[in-house]
């Protein structure tokens, strides 16, 4: 008997491996030095994450194909989200700093876990057998499970973790389910390039119910309606910087994996999966804006705030064709920026332990601390989606896409939604700027990490909502990788 | 090479705004003192555009072009015609007032407000000289932050969140249905020609099926419509109005509904004209009862400033009801009455401002003989009040005279039924006059008002010239806009003979 080993490059997973190498590194340093000195593990990532963005853009941009016997697309559409993935890590590790230090938990077990969860959302993006989907989303998610639990002692960080980890695992079995009636469907393959084929002639109810069990995995991930009941708890749960990391990261990485799936799998079965999607995405952003109106927790809200921004993405999946791809890629991109930002102001007004996480704790910030209000306010607007920021142009993106493939009342729902949307987001700024302050707020410290995140965010916003064509024809670049679009 | 005015006169005020976002805050007399600066100096960049503006023909003039998003057929394309130089002037000579009428009124966090102020001031004229509907929305939009903070901020405390989120939410929604329907024509059109494009002049005179015409019409004249405001969209005109800082008000009135004016005239008509004429009807008879219901509202009206913000519904009827004749002295009037409004209107704004400035008051019953301690108000507000309900010799009179001579040549009813909108007026605006102004002093605290400064008057003498002005020669504006106004005409007439399908052919597309 013969084994034949396929041939392979290292390059093509060239990030993985040193995200991988520098999390080991980041225990075995921590396990090496004495105790109590910290100061080592965020600056081994950033360095981490630094090099797999150099090795992103100077080797592998550009190239395209498979890898490790057909089972890894080296392709633009994986570096562009491993660019997302990169950017948002290393603003979560800068948001995490001064936070962490404060709860007396800069574990470098911590950082360790970010970039294995960062391997986990590439493995996803770069994926094209369904069996390598499913590994990134255990890396993925795992590592995500025990960040959410981390600080034990904290009543409401446990029930988040234990949340996330039962519905999570639930997810995981549906996903994993829907993928075996697929590989019965399909006769014996999980290739995503190989199952249109296979998937092709004859209605075959087993395809069908495997779509569904995706969607519900899928769905999950990316919080939609009504997959979405363990969002706000999670959210409001986990650490902030943690939940920064899921809204943003985890969200993408589904999305990425997702629009692979769909894109390339079910282009031919397009009109059974339209129309679940279709409703899903309208529950998602209707339900996701009208419950964050009511919110007053500021995490809360921002959590049901990314359930509708679920929904608008899940708009641009409906729309499938290349423009929908490149607002997608858009639109994470500009949600990391923005929704991270966001997230950094939540921590820096949050302080000391988050005793600070009511919206009425931003009454009057406007008149005592300009800045961070002009700054909140902006990445408000960018949420909402007001022009110039960044979130206008990804909302204008995603409805092109919807109205050229001709789903003119999905779009004219999804405007209505941002326009329901613009009511709570225009309330921090009105308890800002309109209110005054119930107490005075005392202090807030800047911590370096925190000013530099927010500064680079709310720079990014405005930054490529005023010229968005750079960051577009990148993604128009690496959208040609659905040619059935 | 041509000096960019157009980009110098949207992106200075910006400028601006970066520069007191600079200064120290403390310091409010410099700060009014340098928004002072930036506004005279923006009026003077303006007036080569007026001196320098070819009056004989209906071509785009001062056009500037750059790529901004090739691949999405969108550039930053602006360039103006008759019916912007005459807005685009409006706004520039506005400002300046605006800002010397914020003197004494604002005090507290001076420099956020003449950030707002500069900003408004860049969308507003972003609007006005944009050719491509993406930069259009884009302007359109962003004037809605700085107007919102506005109201919200230095309004009045009681109701002022209330009217802000009323303000931004109202035209939020039409715009976002606008938006759908750009994108919309946007697909439709390349489809059609083969070019993706957002540039505005190319979309002209495209053969859009009628069906999608009258949709794309609704979802437009829903975001102008509000902005006007017409009626039934109206409600969100008097809170805010009357919650806003009185330089609010006079910007909100003069120049921002006038943007819905100017939207129907520059997007909404020459891109559908055949729903245009479809919907001639609607629209005249909303703009018949927008002038009627106003004025019988004013009418009734306790609070001096509520009462000016219905008298707007009703003067934006006439301009409406005047655009939508599709005649020469019809839509020359409408033009003309955009403008006229901008001046009695915001002239009326200052003067209930300052009123209130001095009693902390807005009740018509807490006035009444106010002429014999403040003879010059009482002159100053006597012409501006003569000028809005259209006397001869004034310029509310040409507006209205040109209306409704345009809309008696197409349907006389609209035009019988309007006239006494014209009547109305002097009722509300004669009575609440004398109530205010003339008979006994009734309340001791009235003796001693003082009359107005210096700076007060300043604030008035440009704006009774061009209200003089405009009421006996006219002529040096309406010609400005008569090459615009027939190329206008003639657009619409053709679309008028050519024969328009009203099949629905393929309504299948939407999904």
């Amino acid at each position: 008997m013969t084994l034949t080993i396929p041939t392979f490059n290292l390059e093509s997973i060239g990030p993985w491996i040193t995200l991988s190498i520098f999390a080991i590194a980041i225990l075995l340093a921590d396990a090496l030095s004495p105790k109590g000195n910290r100061a080592a593990a965020p600056v081994l990532a950033m360095a981490g994450l630094a090099m797999a963005g150099l090795q992103t853009v100077f080797c592998l941009w550009g190239r395209s194909g498979m890898d490790f016997a057909r089972m890894v697309y080296v392709d633009n559409f994986s570096f562009f989200f491993y660019m997302i993935f990169i950017l948002g890590t290393g603003l979560t590790v800068l948001l995490s700093l001064q936070y962490l230090k404060d709860y007396d938990k800069n574990l470098a077990e911590y950082y360790a876990l970010l970039l294995f969860a960062t391997v986990g959302m590439m493995i996803m993006a770069a994926s094209s057998h369904l069996i390598m989907i499913f590994l990134g989303l255990e890396i993925m998610s795992i590592a995500v499970y025990v960040l959410a639990g981390l600080f034990r002692d904290d009543a409401r960080s446990n029930e988040a973790a234990l949340k996330y980890l039962l519905l999570g695992a639930f997810a995981s079995a549906f996903l994993l389910f829907g993928m075996a009636m697929l590989y019965g469907a399909a006769g014996g393959t999980l290739f995503l390039s190989e199952l249109p084929g296979r998937l092709a002639g004859g209605f075959k109810p087993l395809t069908l119910l495997a779509i569904a069990l995706l969607v519900v995995g899928f769905g999950f991930k990316v919080a939609s309606v009504p997959f979405h009941m363990w969002t706000p708890d999670v959210y409001e749960g986990a650490p902030t910087s943690v939940t920064a990391f899921m809204a943003v990261g985890v969200k993408a990485a589904a999305f990425a994996a997702f629009a692979r799936v769909f894109f390339l799998a079910f282009p031919a079965l397009q009109p059974d999966w339209t129309m679940v999607l279709w409703v899903l995405a309208v529950a998602t952003m209707t339900l996701g804006n009208i419950v964050a109106i009511a919110q007053t927790n500021i995490k809360r809200m921002l959590a049901y705030s990314s359930i509708a921004h679920a929904g608008y993405l899940l708009v641009a999946i409906i729309a499938a064709n290349q423009l929908g791809a490149v607002s997608l890629m858009y639109y994470l991109l500009a949600y990391t920026l923005m929704n991270l930002g966001a997230f950094g102001v939540v921590i820096l007004v949050g302080r000391k332990k988050d005793s600070y996480l009511s919206i009425y704790d931003y009454a009057g910030l406007g008149a005592q601390h300009p800045v961070l209000a002009a700054t909140m306010a902006l990445f408000m607007f960018a949420l909402a989606g007001i022009p110039p920021t960044a979130g206008f142009v990804g909302k204008f993106y995603i409805f092109s896409a919807a109205v050229q493939a001709g789903y003119i009342w999905l779009a004219i729902i999804g405007v209505m939604n941002s326009v329901i949307s613009v009511y709570y987001y225009l309330r921090i700024t009105v308890l800002m700027y309109m209110k005054p302050a119930e107490a005075d707020l005392g202090p807030i410290t800047f911590a370096p990490g925190l000013t530099a995140t927010l500064l680079l965010t709310a720079l990014g916003v405005m930054l490529i909502g005023v010229f968005p064509g750079f960051i577009y024809n990148l993604a128009v670049n690496s959208a040609k990788v659905f040619p059935g679009l | 090479m041509q000096l960019p005015i157009l980009s110098i006169l949207v992106f200075f005020p910006v400028l601006g705004a970066v520069l007191l976002g600079i200064l120290d805050r403390k310091n409010h007399v410099l700060l009014k003192q340098v928004t002072l600066g930036i506004s005279l100096a923006e009026f003077v960049f303006s007036l080569p555009l007026w001196f320098r503006f070819d009056s004989q023909t209906a071509a785009m003039q001062f056009v500037e072009r750059y790529n901004w998003l090739p691949q999405y057929g969108i550039s930053y394309y602006v360039g103006i015609d008759g019916f912007s130089l005459l807005l685009i002037m409006l706004s520039t000579f506005l400002t300046p007032i605006c800002v010397l009428a914020t003197w004494t009124d604002i005090n507290h966090r001076v420099k956020e407000f003449m950030i707002c102020l500069l900003t408004l001031m860049a969308g507003m004229l972003g609007v006005f000289v944009s050719l491509d509907l993406f930069l259009f929305y884009v302007f359109w939009e962003v004037m809605l932050i700085p107007m919102y903070l506005l109201i919200g901020i230095w309004g009045n405390p009681a109701r002022r969140v209330y009217a802000a989120i009323k303000f931004f939410l109202f035209t939020m929604f039409g715009s976002v249905l606008m938006l759908v329907a750009i994108l919309v024509l946007y697909f439709y059109a390349g489809k059609a020609t083969g070019t993706y494009t957002f540039d505005l002049l190319k979309l002209y005179g495209l053969n859009i099926p009628f069906h999608l015409q009258f949709w794309m019409f609704l979802a437009f004249g829903l975001a102008f419509a509000i902005k006007v405001p017409m009626f039934p969209f109206h409600t969100w005109l008097p809170d805010a109005h009357t919650e806003a800082p009185t330089v609010g008000s006079v910007i909100l009135a003069a120049v921002l509904l006038k943007m819905g004016t100017y939207g129907f005239l520059r997007f909404n008509m020459p891109l559908f004209p055949q729903a245009a004429h479809y919907f001639v009807p609607l629209f005249s008879i909303l703009a018949v009862i927008g002038i009627v219901y106003g004025a019988l509202v004013s009418m009734v009206q306790k609070d001096l400033k509520r009462l000016v913000a219905f008298s707007s519904v009703s003067h934006l009827g006439f301009v409406m009801l005047g655009l939508f004749t599709f005649t020469m002295p019809g839509v020359q009037g409408g033009i003309i009455q955009m403008i006229n409004h901008g001046l009695s209107t915001g002239a009326l704004f200052l003067i209930v401002g300052m009123i209130y400035e001095r009693r902390h008051t807005r009740m018509i019953a807490d006035f009444g003989g106010l002429s014999t301690p403040m003879p010059i108000y009482a002159t100053i507000f006597m012409i501006v009040t003569l000028s809005s309900i259209g006397l001869p010799g004034l310029n509310g009179f040409v507006g209205e005279f040109l209306i409704l001579l345009g809309a008696f040549k197409t349907n006389m009813l609209y035009a019988i039924v309007a006239a006494t909108g014209v009547i109305f007026a002097a009722c509300y605006m004669l009575w609440m006059f004398q109530r205010v102004m003339f008979g006994q002093v009734t309340s001791e605290k009235n003796k001693e008002l003082k009359d107005l400064s210096c700076r007060e008057i300043a604030i008035f003498v440009p704006l009774l010239l061009f209200i003089v002005w405009i009421g006996i020669y006219p002529s040096t504006f309406l010609d400005k806009t008569k090459a615009s106004t027939e190329n206008f005409l003639a657009l619409m007439e053709k679309a008028k003979s050519t024969q328009v399908s009203l099949s629905h052919g393929d309504k299948g597309e939407a999904r």
